[in-house]
């Protein structure tokens, strides 16, 4: 298990969640889930260069980035509650309100 | 001196402000009390000055610096020369028979005090252009006097013929003086100077110049784009057809402005200019050719005029038309005799003609007076003696400076001469002619006034509540003293000025070292003195001469067809119908005019709203660049789709191209 294991994983769930992002056309909260994702795979890099430098600092930005993506979470499913029962839909074709 | 020299221009000033301001709360006699006054003392310390100036003290110097500009000193100075003088004495004698008159003329105008500020303006303006010593203050005095000139004209402002008339002879005078303002900005360029006398020393020098964009010899720029100026300001052909118009204004300022005075600055100006016009024989020829064409043609057109101001009008010009032909002929000193005398008989003609208009309560149509000189002898009388001093009858003033215009350009040999000499001699008849027919007209032959008015021809004089004429059967009556007095003052000087003064004038040396003629190169007045042998036998030998012969015969046509055959010229009219067309029209030149110049201008002004304003600037630029906004905004707004992933998709795109951005830098 090298250091390029590490990367090719966190760049392969990186990828899985852009892609995501890009073709789900329906639920926004498989949006939230991809936006997880892309933080997961960004924190698998801060562990295995932490891992393979010996430098410990990246294992706390870690924990940083845990704590924001569980806050991110909890606002945005709390907006999705807000915004269903608003819409009576979570549906992302339905949301195009922000437009000029 | 210096304070005799400021009182002369300041006091009709004076005179002008309380009159325009307070005259309304002076009353009627107070304010022109005042104002004759003031122009009462201009004239007297302009005698006064003449003697001085007769004893040789004359002046030249600056009165107030107003600034200096890289070089070029901006100055209010006088210039007191026998010339200066000379113009001081005319301007302020006629001036104060004018203001005179005006108490009986005006009499029942509401707008008296009003009219006596412009006339003690107009007084202030000429004096200030004529005795400037530098060309800032010449063009001052010049646009003064144009200013005052249309106020005048368009006195009785609620006539439209009155502001159509005086609009008219702003514009055209602004034709003249974008030529005049050229010729003093030439000066500046090239002498760096304003001041005359620094000019004239220069004008050798000038002379060897070429114009630097164009190469034109500078000298000959010089004087025709000066010339161009007079002709405005002078009524010369083709920009003489404001003079006539003018006739609109009341009957003393055609008097004053359009006879005596101010359409004599532009012959005056050239005179002044002598030192540079002499050196230009180019400039001369169109001075001398236009001034022809000018004494002849008008004179023409005063034959058709049935109005009897305009026919005074047109002899007018005809007259300046004289005096510009002296100026070309070299013969300045002629040209100035010829604006004094001129100026006296032209002011008497005009009064005397404002006196029958009085007389015919206000009714100026020559066809319905006749007859009159049995209830206006004064006027009559007075009339009369104008009549022959402008026809140029040996012994009156018009004969002296008439016939040596006469001699001068018969000895003129520069090109144009022939003609000019054609024009004049010519002229000789015309005059003669008109103005017989007028005196015949208006003072002899059968009564036609107080009829039931058949030839009242309102669309010819423009209709308003100033034209009553007689009531049938009522007579008309000798106008009181304040009009007939001045009558017979200005009567002395057409009769005698010009046998007293020719010698010292044109001989004498009155005019030395004032006006310069190179005489090895223009002999005209040269030729002159040596045929003068003084006045009483000038005037004998104009008994025999030519042109004598030919106004008699001027007189003499005009009485049979005016007194003997009065029908006849009404058949001959209908004859050469065409030719009466072309004059009726006066030569088209308005026509022409408004088809031309003011039609032009209306359409240059139609395509530059609708093509410059309203589809550049309105519609391209203004509409324009709202129009580019509006459809960058609409572009941008179409990126905004609402969709989220378009948005995650451009933020991730951002962010892979600064990646990209940072990795290659």
């Amino acid at each position: 298990m090298t250091l390029t294991h590490y990367l090719l994983l966190a760049g392969a769930l990186f990828v899985i969640s852009v892609v995501g992002i890009f073709l789900n056309r329906k639920n926004l909260i498989v949006l939230l889930m991809c936006i997880e994702l892309m933080l997961l795979a960004v924190n698998t890099n801060f562990i295995a260069f932490s891992h393979f430098l010996g430098d410990i600092h990246g294992q706390v930005f870690v924990f940083f980035i845990l704590t924001v993506a569980a806050a991110e979470a909890g606002i945005g499913l709390a907006i999705l509650v807000v915004l269903f029962r608003h819409r009576q839909s979570i549906h992302v074709d339905d949301l195009t309100e922000l437009r000029g | 001196m210096k304070l005799l020299y400021t009182v002369v221009p300041f006091a009709p000033l004076v005179g002008a402000i309380v009159a325009g301001l307070w005259g309304n709360r002076l009353g009627r006699t107070a304010t022109h009390r005042i104002t004759i006054l003031g122009v009462l003392i201009a004239f007297l310390a302009s005698v006064a000055i003449f003697f001085d100036v007769h004893n040789g003290n004359t002046f030249n110097g600056p009165l107030y610096t107003w600034g200096t500009s890289d070089g070029l000193t901006f100055e209010v100075g006088f210039l007191i020369d026998s010339l200066t003088v000379t113009m001081m004495l005319v301007v302020t004698f006629v001036s104060l028979m004018v203001h005179i008159y005006t108490i009986g003329y005006m009499a029942d105008d509401p707008g008296y005090c009003r009219f006596f500020s412009y006339i003690s303006l107009f007084t202030f303006s000429m004096l200030m252009l004529v005795m400037s010593n530098n060309f800032l203050q010449l063009f001052f005095g010049w646009e003064a006097v144009g200013l005052v000139s249309y106020l005048l004209i368009g006195f009785w402002y609620t006539r439209p013929t009155a502001i159509y008339a005086n609009l008219k002879a702003f514009l055209v005078n602004r034709v003249g003086d974008f030529g005049f303002l050229l010729g003093i900005g030439l000066i500046a360029a090239y002498a760096g100077t304003l001041d005359y006398a620094e000019t004239f020393a220069q004008a050798e020098k000038l002379a060897t110049m070429n114009e630097a964009v164009t190469g034109w010899p500078l000298i000959t720029a010089i004087c025709i784009a000066l010339f161009i100026g007079a002709m405005g300001k002078s009524a010369q052909v083709p920009l003489h057809v404001w003079l006539p118009d003018s006739m609109e204004g009341p009957t003393p300022i055609s008097a004053l402005i359009h006879a005596a005075t101010m359409v004599t600055a532009g012959i005056f100006m050239v005179a002044r200019m002598s030192p540079l016009f002499e050196l230009s024989d180019t400039a001369l020829s169109f001075v001398l050719v236009i001034g022809a064409t000018t004494a002849f043609f008008m004179g023409i057109l005063g034959i058709v005029q049935s109005d009897i101001k305009r026919v005074v009008a047109y002899s007018t010009l005809s007259q300046l038309g004289y005096m510009t032909v002296a100026l070309g002929a070299s013969a300045y000193s002629v040209a100035i005799f010829h604006l004094m005398t001129h100026a006296f008989f032209k002011a008497l003609l005009f009064l005397s003609a404002g006196s029958v208009i009085i007389a015919m309560h206000h009714d100026q149509d020559m066809r319905n007076m006749g007859g009159l000189w049995k209830y206006l002898p004064v006027t009559w009388l007075t009339a009369l003696i104008g009549a022959l001093a402008l026809i140029g009858t040996p012994f009156t003033s018009g004969f002296y400076s008439k016939d040596s215009i006469l001699i001068a350009v018969a000895h003129a040999q520069i090109p144009g001469a022939t003609y000019a000499y054609f024009c004049v001699m010519a002229g000789v008849f015309v005059t003669a002619f008109y103005t017989f027919r007028m005196i015949f007209l208006v003072f002899h032959g059968k009564e036609r006034f107080g009829q039931a008015h058949a030839h009242h021809d309102h669309a010819a004089h423009g209709s308003d509540d100033h034209h009553h004429g007689l009531a049938p059967g009522e007579k008309p009556h000798e106008s009181p003293k304040v009009v007939t007095v001045p009558l017979v003052l200005l009567a002395i000087p057409s009769l005698l000025i010009g046998a007293f003064t020719i010698d010292a004038m044109l001989f004498g040396g009155w005019f030395a070292n004032v006006i310069f003629v190179d005489e090895a190169r223009h002999g005209s007045i040269a030729a002159l003195r040596e045929e003068f042998h003084g006045a009483l036998a000038m005037g004998l030998h104009g008994l025999t001469s030519l042109p004598f012969f030919i106004a008699l015969a001027g007189v003499a046509l005009a009485a049979f067809f005016y007194l003997v055959r009065p029908d006849l010229p009404d058949r001959i009219a209908a004859r050469v119908r065409w030719l009466y067309t072309i004059l009726v029209n006066h030569y088209y030149f308005d026509r022409f005019n408004e088809i031309v110049f003011a039609g032009g201008a209306r359409r240059l002004g139609r395509w530059l709203w609708q093509i410059g304003d309203r589809t550049v600037i309105d519609g391209a630029m203004v509409n324009g660049s709202a129009q580019i906004v509006g459809e960058v905004a609409e572009a941008g707004a179409a990126l905004q789709s609402g969709r989220l992933y378009h948005y995650a998709f451009s933020m991730i795109l951002g962010i892979a191209v600064l990646l990209l951005f940072l990795y290659l830098v």
